[in-house]
């Protein structure tokens, strides 16, 4: 259940941009919501739905709330093996068709 | 005193200009050919890379000083559709037998002469807690930010 509700958190690509850009380091949602071609209202409602899953946490900092990945690391080690996965299957994606390109084909 | 954290499954899916059997047969055989010479466990530099062509079968990294270095065990052998591989590393790069993260290798023909590949890598909220694991990640994302940017002017090339 909890997973599921993780993974939808994740389905939608400016959520998860937020959750990336989080995954650097803990972030105002006005400084989030600058590098972002969406609204600060959309950024706080992103920031919810990753906040019910369970996948941010926030704090208040003065007059902001401050969001950040979990504490403990799992959110971190997440977005490197997702980073690492990409490295990796690109480069599976391009052994598999160098090889099929050795038969005549016009580049 | 923490929140708890459900990581999401990372989850890739991509189409592949190559039948499912030519697909399954470079993930797998051909794995030391594509897998990053970069990416690897202990200070050995690696030599090659194997996944073994069966159920049970061992997935390790093979390295100049000889040793071999074990990363998991294949779950699922079924080619040419799935593959599924236990990745028994902890956050800290070591192996642990005791930790079981799948990850999940779909390969399906569509159109003409080409493969869709759903690839997952889940059961991640395994690897517990580990401020020694954030260092560890935090170190190692400059090298990995590196060998990206050679891969993109490869293919830009």
């Amino acid at each position: 259940m909890a997973n599921n509700l993780a993974f939808a958190a994740l389905a939608d690509p400016t959520r998860r941009e937020v959750f990336e850009r989080l995954a650097a380091g803990p972030s105002a949602v006005g400084d989030l919501a600058r590098g972002l071609p969406v609204s600060r209202p959309a950024v706080s409602q992103h920031l919810k739905v990753l906040k019910e899953a369970g996948l941010v946490t926030d704090r208040p900092d003065g007059a902001r709330r401050v969001y950040q990945i979990d504490p403990q690391g799992l959110g971190q080690i997440r977005a490197w093996l997702d980073r690492f996965w990409d490295t990796a299957l690109e480069a599976f994606k391009a052994e598999v068709e160098r090889n099929d390109d050795e038969e005549p084909k016009a580049p | 005193m923490n929140a708890t954290i459900q990581p999401a499954a990372i989850r890739k899916t991509f189409t592949l200009r190559a039948t499912p059997e030519r697909a399954f047969q470079v993930f797998t055989a051909g794995f030391g050919g594509w897998w990053p010479r970069t990416h690897y466990v202990g200070d050995s530099p690696l030599t090659g890379a194997v996944i073994e062509p069966r159920a049970g079968g061992r997935w390790y990294g093979e390295h100049e000083d000889g040793v071999e270095r074990l990363w998991g065990d294949v779950l699922t052998w079924d080619p040419p559709g799935r593959l599924v591989l236990a990745w028994r590393l902890n956050a800290e790069f070591a192996y642990d037998p005791a930790l079981l993260t799948e990850v999940d290798v779909r390969f399906t023909a569509v159109g003409d002469g080409e493969t869709r590949v759903d690839f997952e890598h889940r059961g991640l909220e395994r690897f517990g807690d580990s401020e020694a694991a954030v260092r560890t990640l935090g170190m190692m994302d400059g090298g990995w930010g590196l060998i990206l940017d050679s891969f993109t002017s490869a293919a830009n090339a």
